[in-house]
This record gives C-alpha cells, sequence and structure tokens, in this order.
C-alpha cells in the first residue's frame, strides 16, 4: 500500500535496538510433487511452495506465536532489513524495512523480544509462494491464467499446515489488516480451536459493492493492456500500464479526500513550468500517484494481481460460515477478538466493521471494536502506529 | 373541544424599554436571604479525588462471582477491569470515546465503541446477568428506552445518577433562579452533558410505571454511603438501584 511517509521520518535502521534486524526468508514445500492441495472452488495444485519470515524466537512450548497476515500487496517482508534483497532481484527492499517496522520488532507493539512472529506469502502472490508465476509442472511453463482460482479459505488451508510442518498448534493471535484482517477474521471462524485472538485491521466479513466495482476496474486495466497476452506475458514485455494503472486507481482507495487534501492539496509538481496545459503530470497528486504505479509494476505480478483481487471478491464469511447471516457465522468464534476500523476508510468503512462487532455481540460473543479517528483513510493500519500499536500492545498482552 | 382565547399582548410590550423593566438581581437578592437560613445546615464537603466511584464499591460487593457484566459507558474501563479480576465476571463494555476505548483495551477490557444513543437493538434478550449505567442515563436522548432495553439484554439493572431533587440542587435553583450548579452537576446549562436531569422520585415512578422491581437502592450522602430511606429524594446526592423486570 502507500509509502507511510509518517513512518519513513523514523526507519529503524537494522541495527538498532528497536530493529528485527536482517532478516532472511525461508521457503518450505508444504506439499510435494506427488501430491496436491484440493482448492475450495475446485481443482488443486502442487507442488506448493511457501516463502515466509519468521522473527523472535519460538518458545519450547510452542506457545507465544503472533501468525501476521498480509494484505493485498503485501508481503512476508514485515519487518526488519531484508539480507537477500539483492541476489532476489527485491531491490526495493534495499531502501527500507518491513512493511510493518514500525508495529513488529523488539519491545514494539508486537514484540518479538516475548513472541515469536510468522507470516508467510499467499498462494497466487508473486514473492516466493506458488503463484501464476511459478512453473506449472505439467507444461514446465509459468501458469499464467492456468493457475486455478485461490480463495481466502485456501491460505489458510495452506497456512495450518505450515503451522502443523512448525509444530505449532495454537496461535496467540492472528493479526491483520485489509485483505490480511480478513484472513485473520477466516482464521477465527475455520480454527476456533487454534486461535486465542483474532485482529481483523480496516476489514470486515466482505467487501462492499463499491470495493468490487474497484477491483473490477483495476482488473480491466490489466486484462485489456495489449501486453497482457492472455497471461503468458513472462517471457517478454508485461502489461504494465494495466498494471500501473490499476495500482494508481487502488491508491486512491487507499487514501482519504481529506488526506490527500492536507498531503498535495492542488498544488502543482515544482517541475510543471508553471504553464499549464497538455496531458503531462501537472499536479504533485498525479506525480505521486504515476510514481505509485511505476513502483508497484516493479515488485508486483499482473497475475497475481488478478487472483488476489478475486479472492479479496469472492471472500464473504456470513456466506461461508453462517448460510448468509454474518451472526449464525459469527457463532463459531471462541477467540478473543480486536477489530479495528478508521473513520476515514472508504475501502472498508466503519460500518462495515462495526458490522461485524455487532454480529459478535448478537451472537453473544464478547468483543472489542475500535473507531480510530484518522485522516489517512485506509492505509491508517499500516500508517497510524502510534494507535494502532497502543491496541496491538494491549490487546495482546492480555 | 373548545378553542383557547389568543394571549392578551400587552401593546407596549416589544419597546426596548421593555427590556429595562426585566427584574435584574430580584433573584440573586432572595438567595442572599435563603443563604442566611442555609448556613445552619452542614455543608457537603469536597468530593476527595479517589480513583474509584462509590458506586463501584457498591456495585463490586452486588455482583455475584462470574456474572455476564454489561457496561454502558464503560469510561476507562476501571470497574469491568476490577469485576473481571476480582469476581472472575465475563465483562463487556461500550463507551462512545476513542481515548478511553483505547484505555480499556489497554486494561484488556472488552469494548465496544458504540454510542449508547443508537440504543442496544443488537445484543440478544438476556444476554447478561447485570447491565450497569453509571452516571450516564442523564445523559442520553432517551433515558427510557435505554431503561427499557437494560433489562431486556440484562436480567438486573443497575443504575446511578445524581438526584436532581437534593435538597441543595432545590436551593440553588430556587435562590439563584439559575440552572443548579453543584458538586455532582457541575456544569453551566450550557455546556453540560446532563440533558435528561430527573430525580429519585422519577425513576422510582418509572419503576412503579413499567412493572420494575426495585431490588435494593443505596444514597450517598456527605461522604456516607447508606441504605436508600424513605425522606432521600430530598436528601441523597446520588443514587444507585438494582432493578428487576
Amino acid at each position: 500500500m502507500a509509502p507511510a511517509r509518517k513512518d519513513e521520518a523514523r526507519l529503524t535502521p537494522p541495527d538498532a535496538p528497536g530493529s528485527v534486524g536482517w532478516t532472511e526468508a525461508q521457503t518450505t514445500r508444504l506439499v510435494s510433487a506427488d501430491t496436491s492441495l484440493a482448492l475450495e472452488l475446485g481443482g488443486s495444485i502442487g507442488p506448493v511452495d511457501v516463502e515466509y519470515e519468521t522473527y523472535g524466537s519460538l518458545s519450547p512450548s510452542k506457545d507465544n506465536v503472533v501468525f501476521i497476515a498480509h494484505a493485498l500487496s503485501g508481503d512476508a517482508h514485515v519487518a526488519g532489513w531484508d539480507r537477500r534483497a539483492a541476489e532476489t532481484g527485491r531491490t526495493w527492499r534495499q531502501k527500507k524495512p518491513g512493511w510493518w517496522d514500525a508495529i513488529v520488532g523488539p519491545g514494539k507493539a508486537i514484540d518479538t523480544n516475548r513472541l515469536f512472529v510468522i507470516c508467510p506469502n499467499v498462494l497466487g502472490g508473486c514473492y516466493g509462494t506458488t503463484g501464476p508465476s511459478s512453473s506449472d509442472p505439467s507444461t514446465g511453463k509459468p501458469y499464467g491464467l492456468r493457475f486455478p482460482m485461490v480463495t481466502v479459505r485456501d491460505w489458510v488451508n495452506l497456512h495450518m499446515r505450515l503451522l502443523d510442518a512448525l509444530g505449532i498448534d495454537r496461535l496467540q493471535a492472528v493479526v491483520g489488516g485489509s485483505l490480511g484482517g480478513q484472513q485473520a477474521l477466516e482464521m477465527a471462524l475455520a480454527h476456533p480451536d487454534r486461535v486465542e485472538r483474532s485482529v481483523v485491521l480496516a476489514a470486515s466479513a466482505r467487501l462492499s459493492v463499491q470495493g468490487l466495482a474497484f477491483n473490477a476496474v483495476g482488473r480491466y486495466c490489466i486484462l485489456n493492456d495489449p501486453n497482457f497476452a492472455g497471461g503468458d506475458y513472462y517471457d517478454r514485455e508485461g502489461p504494465a500500464a494495466g498494471l500501473a494503472a490499476a495500482r494508481m486507481l487502488a491508491h486512491i482507495t487507499y487514501l482519504s479526500d481529506e488526506g490527500m487534501h492536507e498531503k498535495f492539496g492542488r498544488r502543482l509538481q515544482d517541475d510543471s513550468n508553471g504553464r499549464p496545459g497538455g496531458f503531462g503530470i501537472e499536479f504533485a497528486v498525479e506525480s505521486y500517484l504515476d510514481h505509485q504505479g511505476r513502483a508497484f509494476v516493479e515488485r508486483f505480478d499482473a497475475n497475481s494481481y488478478l487472483y488476489i483481487t478475486r479472492a479479496m471478491d469472492y471472500y464473504d464469511a456470513a456466506a461461508a460460515w453462517g448460510e448468509g447471516s454474518l451472526t449464525e457465522a459469527c457463532r463459531r468464534i471462541r477467540c478473543k477478538m480486536l477489530i479495528v476500523s478508521f473513520d476515514s476508510d472508504w475501502l472498508y468503512p466503519p460500518e462495515g466493521c462495526k458490522e461485524l462487532a455487532l454480529a459478535l455481540t448478537q451472537a453473544n460473543r464478547p468483543v472489542t471494536y475500535a473507531n480510530v479517528p484518522s485522516h489517512y483513510g485506509h492505509d491508517s493500519f499500516l500508517v497510524e502506529t502510534e494507535k494502532v500499536g497502543r491496541l496491538l500492545r494491549g490487546f495482546l498482552s492480555r | 373541544m373548545t378553542q383557547r382565547p389568543p394571549p392578551h399582548i400587552d401593546p407596549n410590550l416589544i419597546t426596548d424599554r421593555s427590556v429595562e423593566r426585566l427584574p435584574q438581581g430580584l433573584y440573586d437578592r432572595r438567595a442572599a436571604e435563603l443563604s442566611k437560613l442555609l448556613a445552619a445546615r452542614p455543608q457537603a464537603p469536597e468530593r476527595p479525588p479517589s480513583a474509584t466511584r462509590w458506586q463501584d464499591e457498591i456495585i463490586a460487593r452486588e455482583i455475584p462471582k462470574g456474572a455476564r457484566v454489561l457496561d454502558l459507558g464503560c469510561g476507562n474501563g476501571a470497574l469491568l477491569e476490577r469485576l473481571m479480576r476480582d469476581l472472575g465476571v465475563r465483562g463487556q463494555g461500550l463507551e462512545i470515546d476513542p481515548e478511553a476505548v483505547f484505555s480499556c483495551v489497554e486494561r484488556g477490557v472488552p469494548v465496544m465503541q458504540a454510542d449508547l444513543d443508537e440504543g442496544l437493538r443488537r445484543f440478544p434478550d438476556q444476554a447478561f446477568d447485570v447491565v450497569v449505567l453509571e452516571e450516564t442515563l442523564q445523559t442520553l436522548a432517551n433515558p427510557r428506552e435505554m431503561l427499557a432495553e437494560m433489562l431486556r439484554v440484562g436480567r438486573r439493572g443497575m443504575v446511578s445518577f445524581p438526584n436532581f431533587a437534593h435538597w441543595r440542587v432545590l436551593v440553588d435553583l430556587v435562590a439563584s433562579g439559575r440552572m443548579p450548579v453543584t458538586e455532582w452537576l457541575p456544569y453551566q446549562w450550557y455546556e453540560t452533558a446532563n440533558i435528561h436531569p430527573f430525580t429519585l422520585q422519577d425513576l422510582l415512578d418509572w419503576s412503579r410505571d413499567s412493572g420494575v422491581r426495585v431490588v435494593s437502592g443505596y444514597a450517598y450522602e456527605n461522604g456516607t454511603v447508606r441504605r436508600l430511606g424513605t425522606d432521600d429524594n430530598l436528601h441523597a446526592e446520588e443514587v444507585l438501584i438494582v432493578v428487576e423486570k
């Protein structure tokens, strides 16, 4: 999501006491080549590799585990500095630490002195876990659009296998924002016996219709880019313009009008010569979006964007677990729930988050729901680190 | 139905001079007389800056171990934290102020950020053993509905409130001719959150009219708490009553 400007001012260098330091991702084959993982919408996939990162030490009784679920364009690199950024070609990671570095680290809200943190990349993504850019064993070429549809439930199934492989039975907490928040909810619903706390930030039980519409336009941009080539673009120039446009649009939904007004106003870009006319980049906000679009193309795969936004569209906790009733679904939940919305978020508006909290109430479950005042829109869950940190620290310590 | 005749309006009423004729200072003179009379009465001590409210002490004694407790307008969650720690209650708070909600989370108290004026519609019937409504009823837009909802979602309600019929409040009103400003009602009329002030008698009337039983009651006066007595409509500064449907 948006680079957290507030955070960049206080980047923690790897040798600082609050940093998890240099990190190295691990990859494990969870589904071997001669077996396969059955998928929710039919079909199956195998082999499946999962790339994940961990911070802190696993206690001897393996009871100090916090699982972090990343968002749409996020990854397993939550905190610290990627030691292998150069050799893996993820050079953008050389400039800044992981996406939640302000929250995760020694002495931070998710305190790695005490907790063992784990975050895997999702199935269908483009950061080491099997996805559309991985090699299809039946053809020896990248899957492209032959990759099966995957869902939030498939992710949870796979991540439970990862925990099994590590001998971790119970999670002290699962924490996620946005699409990651939906994963945190799904874990609480699907595995009530394995989750003690679930933290759902800036997410609700399903995406709004407006959210579906935004995702549709994003995919339209990719699918109609002349370089998309039916998803088989891995040996040539990919759909960069389409992916950039999708990202630019999505970025607008991550901010708020007042936040944009504050950050850019109607200011012109310094190099626009002060002479209006033409269709180049004139306003500061145009320059910002252009930069975001370009930067995203450097680090994300268009096919993964299609698959993951679809998983986001399809997720509906009420339909999956309550035959349409969110309250019925919530009766499955046994863990402590923390739901946080941000008052300027219009991608997952507070109403939807509160609806989840009310459904838990109606299902007679204790619930904590906070609507945090912020100008940063949906991105607040990444940017409002002080407020989110306070909530997480309190919730995780009890 | 007979129509009421139109009011007689003095033709000189709407003049600049009428403003000058307003009885300025009248009530102040009476106030001086009254305060002489009242000097004989013992003055309430300054409320000590204590960490807990007196009601909390009573509530902690009244609530059975392991009860399910809903605290409406739970503030920073201190009461629920105490009840959860000492009595093992299953607590749930409701609070509108974001900063107070943060405090609740830091205390480990489950809290839902919500406006009580939106009601308790989504809480199931009889989901709680006790519903606590401390110093909040008089701030709500629809107190009667909240009282009814309280006894729908909970078996027992514990309501505390400043008693508007306490003699010092009455005297303040009568003597000054202004909205009372006292220890328990410390705000000016234009800034008070207490938009529905009421008296102990009002609440007792409500309970009678709604078929609600008053199980027990406590009065606070001059720094002491006692069982509610018959003349407490005049003497209780604050009241805590326990009600059941």
